[in-house]
């Protein structure tokens, strides 16, 4: 409030200095009104015209000065100095361009950059939902997953029976909704056209608060048990691209999984739904989910695909909501176990407890993963800034010389201190403003190219970037803080000191004042020695990411990924039944096996570092048995051989391999290791527990194959267990077909088009290439080794800047030195290590300072190393070597300038 | 001019104040010669103040943004600048008559024999 009354009143005053010639004259003309009017009072009393009017002006009073007065009350005396320091400031910096050039943009970068990122984390992190008070927005989970067993699309979350217990028993919410997300397929045919769809509950858009834009959004009422099919809610974003805007898309049909659907709304621009780094196209009802979906999760007390949320009581805390939702729990747990849970399961899943956690965030998957990288980005981009900002204090304080005599001279004519230190940081002020608003649009484009960078992949990063006030607000800071960074130490500077003195000295023609000359110089080597050591930090560091991801891409994954085309097709419209899945399958597969080029292919239904499934696994007939969950992956004939995973023993799967033939299995080495200590495993026979789509079964193993990565590059190999796909169960009518190639993948691409279509033009399917994709999970890591070298080269450059700056400088002080050992017979080389030898004591001053920093940067930074250590001596000493090498060529330019020294002109001039 | 009135001087603030008051009490818009008309009538000319000293007090006002200003046509067809309250400045009045009455008090307190 205070900060609002003060700004309108600093409007007011710039409103005013800007119309100050009119207020004169409107101040005259109202004091000339008033004498007339008190002129006419005294005549009517009975004065004499003249009389009148000299009375009037007496009990006037002065009028010039209440003229001055007034206008004194306006405090524009402050505002016109503070305007010629302005008119001077940017005379000045427009008179030495070059150094305004290289401060507005070094600033411009720095201040970019950082808002730029600051951008990603306020999106990623720190805003809350678009939605009506988000603060009172709590997430219903269970405490632990432990006792969950079945199929997830998301984790954590529930099933949809639990979501209805909690909807119909708890007592903590004034409204509880549920969401969950998946994707449908907008072709009727051939290349899928993804869509992102969004399943809620009927109080979802209540509850969040959130209007239609267009139409209507649901209510309780389209979401009720056997809704058929629904009305469809399309995003605003999904309108204008798919529908130009056009307002009469209320009522249209779109058809999915071929089933049309009125569209009856659409959401409002700027909403996203409830993941922060994700957005949607299309919401339906949760109860619609079994028409889109091949089989139903809505009766399905085993898929856990919802996430549960709820707007709190008036005057209910989160403990209290967790309490209540502790206390309906086990009632609750009890009424939804499905009665063929897996048997191990049952006992945790009866334990499970709901809990209350705030959600006015939203959730996001994204978040946790890139959290800890994006606020090291802002730290690395800050320290670029900080030796931007030390650069600039370097070059004022240089400039600061330069200017002595003004400033000496403006000091003896009767400036005052203050005022001089206010002139030199208003112009350091001009150089931040201009800095930061030039920085505040790159920001603009900056933020849209990370997102695009990380957009890479099959996912993409959907974040709202529009400029806000908070990220104006953070340029605008960073702008004022940088000024007094590289602004306040060379004022002050500048301005202590002995006018006389310096006139002195300046009047005779030599540099002036040696002690304090002395002092000022001493403070520059020292901001070198700190861009320096902040340069090696940052240096080190990039060069520890990109090691780090160099490590990882050619980290031994165990097979192949390169020419190998991932081909998804789904065939679900042309409503097979499920016992011909198995043989159209075969069928597709060999029709793939004959396109041209194709080397090999085989069905998989998970993908390395693609996908996951996992069930305990133990031995057949060991004494002490060992049970542990185990990768699983379910893969038909000749996959091994596509992905060139090596067999060591046994054989590949088969045609023998059929649903009537016994179940057979291949598993890794790490399984033996584990299991077996080591045997060969080909003869064992394992078990695998029940799940939801299958009992407990038994596997005989027939193979045993290569370690190969699972989940994630990082992991060590842990034991996986192979199942033949055509015994598999719970595949439907899709699968994920690995094709090699020797063609490019365009071709193949096409051939694979032309031959599904070939057989029947529903078939849908979708492309992937291998090698992509696993590159698409390091995106963390390259995003970190790309930004963080970027911001390398630029702390070098800067620091390049800095050594150039002080040892040309040194050389110009030094040169009647410099002439007295040429004229004593120094040589052209002895001149040149006198020079480079300054810039050789600043980089191990700076490594010295640096070195401890690079470590600590480094600690940081450990959880997200690959097999580095934090300490990698590796990175340390080639920054240290990088850092010489760049400060010696910066120091060969002066150096070479002092080698041309003429002795007898730089004797002369002393 | 039989009877002397003695002219008082303000204390330090107080025009502010009275000015805030006049156009308070008036509804309507008023310009500053009648501002200062109004503050002698009212004070049976005992608050006879430089009149000139009005136009700073009324300067100060609008910084702050109590008062606005706007030209009109006077009562006798001249052209003119009329005052009024802004919500602001309503708010105001409170406060300041609060403050006036505190220094008031404490003058009082030290004057009037205990």
């Amino acid at each position: 409030m205070l900060v609002m009354d003060r700004l309108s009143q600093l409007w007011r005053r710039l409103l005013f200095y800007a119309r100050r010639d009119r207020f004169d004259r409107e101040l005259e003309e109202e004091m000339r009104f008033h004498l007339e009017m008190k002129a006419r009072e005294n005549a009517e009393a009975g004065m004499g015209p003249l009389e009148a009017s000299y009375a009037a002006k007496r009990q006037f009073g002065n009028q010039t000065l209440l003229r001055e007065v007034s206008r004194d009350m306006w405090g524009v005396r402050s505002i016109e100095t503070l305007f010629q320091d302005v008119r001077y400031g940017a005379r000045l910096l427009l008179k030495n361009k070059s150094f305004t050039a290289v401060a507005v943009l070094s600033l411009a970068l720095g201040i970019g950059a950082n808002t730029a990122i600051f951008q990603l984390l306020d999106a990623l992190l720190l805003r809350s939902l678009p939605i009506k008070a988000p603060r009172e927005l709590a997430e219903v989970r269970l405490a632990d997953m432990k006792g969950a067993r079945g199929g997830f699309s998301r984790s954590p979350s529930v099933t949809n029976l639990i979501w209805e217990r909690i909807r119909e028993r708890q007592q903590a919410f004034s409204g509880v909704f549920a969401w969950g997300t998946s994707s449908v397929n907008l072709a009727p045919g051939g290349e899928e056209r993804p869509a992102r769809l969004l399943y809620v509950s009927g109080d979802f858009f209540n509850t969040l608060g959130v209007n239609a834009a267009l139409g209507r959004l649901f209510t309780t009422t389209d979401d009720q048990r056997g809704c058929g099919a629904p009305g469809l809610i399309i995003n605003h974003g999904f309108w204008q691209r798919e529908y130009g805007g056009e307002a009469n898309v209320i009522g249209r049909k779109l058809t999915l999984a071929n089933h049309p659907f009125e569209i009856i709304g659409v959401t409002p621009a700027g909403f996203f739904g409830m993941e922060v780094g994700s957005s949607f196209d299309l919401a339906l009802p949760i109860c619609a989910n079994g028409l889109v979906k091949g089989h139903n999760m809505f009766d399905s007390g085993l898929m856990w695909w919802l996430t549960v949320m709820g707007r709190l009581n008036p005057g209910w805390s989160l403990e209290q909501a967790t309490a209540h939702l502790q206390a309906i729990s086990p009632n609750l747990f009890e009424a939804t176990l499905p009665a063929n849970y897996p048997p191990d399961g049952v006992n945790d899943y009866l334990k499970s407890e709901l809990g209350a956690i705030p959600a006015g965030s939203g959730v996001s998957g994204w978040r946790d993963y890139y959290e800890q990288p994006l606020w090291m980005l802002l730290a690395i981009a800050g320290s670029v800034l900080l030796v931007a900002c030390v650069n600039l204090a370097n070059l004022l304080l240089a400039r600061a010389n330069a200017r002595e005599l003004e400033i000496a001279v403006r000091q003896a004519l009767g400036a005052s201190r203050a005022r001089l230190v206010r002139q030199l940081l208003v112009e350091s002020l001009l150089l931040a403003a201009v800095g930061a608003a030039l920085g505040a649009g790159l920001a603009q484009a900056l933020s849209r190219l990370l997102v695009a960078f990380l957009s890479a992949s099959a996912a993409p990063i959907f974040l709202d970037l529009a400029p806000n006030w908070r990220a104006l607000g953070f340029a605008a800071s960073l702008a004022v803080l940088t000024c007094l960074l590289f602004g306040l130490a060379p004022a002050i500077r500048a301005t202590r000191m002995d006018p006389g003195a310096a006139m002195k000295a300046g009047g005779s023609g030599m540099t002036p004042g040696r002690a304090s000359l002395h002092h000022r110089f001493s403070l520059r080597r020292a901001l070198v020695v700190a861009q320096v050591a902040l340069s090696l930090a940052l240096v080190a560091g990039a060069l520890l990411f990109s090691r780090s991801l160099g490590k990882l891409m050619t980290v031994d994954m165990g097979f192949r990924p390169e020419g190998v085309l991932i081909t998804t097709v789904s065939f679900q419209s042309l409503n097979l039944p499920p016992d011909r899945h198995p043989a159209f399958k075969d069928e597709l597969l060999d029709r793939l096996r004959a396109v041209p080029g194709v080397e090999s292919a085989a069905i998989a239904y998970e993908i390395p570092l693609g996908g996951w499934g996992s069930s305990n696994v133990w031995m057949d007939g060991q004494e002490a048995r060992l049970v542990r969950s185990t990768n699983l992956s379910r893969a038909g004939s000749d996959y091994f051989k596509t992905l060139k995973i090596s067999m060591l023993a046994g054989r590949e799967f088969d045609a023998r391999d059929t649903p009537g033939a016994p179940n057979v299995a291949i598993v890794n080495q790490a399984f033996a290791r584990v299991f077996l200590n080591g045997e060969n495993p080909v003869g064992h026979r394992l078990w695998i527990e029940a799940t939801h789509i299958s009992p407990v079964t038994r596997y005989e193993i027939v193979g045993q194959v290569r370690d190969t990565k699972y989940g994630d590059l990082r992991e060590e190999f842990a034991p996986i267990a192979y199942i033949a796909a055509a015994q598999a169960s719970g595949v439907g009518p899709r699968g994920n077909f690995m094709i090699r190639s020797r063609l490019p993948q365009a071709e193949t691409v096409a051939a694979v088009k032309r031959v599904l279509d070939g057989i029947n033009p529903a078939i849908t399917v979708s492309f992937q290439g291998f090698k992509p994709m696993i590159e698409a999970t390091v995106l963390r890591e390259r995003l970190m080794a790309t930004l963080s070298g970027f911001f390398g080269l630029l702390a070098l450059l800067l620091a390049c800047v800095g050594i150039y700056g002080i040892l040309s400088y040194s050389v110009a002080s030094r040169i009647h030195e410099i002439g007295v050992r040429m004229a004593l017979g120094a040589g052209r080389r002895d001149v040149l290590w006198l020079i480079l030898r300054e810039a050789f004591w600043l980089v191990i001053a700076g490594v010295v300072v640096g070195a401890p920093m690079a470590f600590a940067g480094a600690r940081l930074a450990s959880t997200i190393l690959f097999g580095l250590t934090p300490a990698d001596p590796f990175s340390l000493l080639f920054a240290a070597l990088l850092m010489f090498v760049v400060a010696m060529i910066a120091g060969y330019l002066p150096a070479r300038r002092a080698t041309r020294v003429d002795p007898i002109v730089a004797l002369r001039c002393w | 001019m039989g009877r002397e009135t003695k002219k008082t001087e303000l204390l330090p603030g107080t025009l502010e104040m009275l000015i805030l008051k006049t156009l308070e009490r008036n509804a309507e818009p008023m310009h500053g010669y009648g501002i200062a008309r109004y503050i002698k009538q009212i004070s049976n000319d005992v608050l006879q103040v430089e009149e000139g000293s009005l136009y700073p007090g009324l300067q100060r006002l609008a910084v702050k943004g109590w008062v606005k200003s706007e030209w009109g046509p006077s009562e006798n067809n001249r052209r003119a600048r009329y005052y009024k309250l802004t919500p602001a400045g309503r708010k105001q009045i409170k406060q300041e008559v609060a403050d006036f009455e505190r220094v008031l008090e404490a003058i009082l307190r030290v004057v009037q024999p205990t």
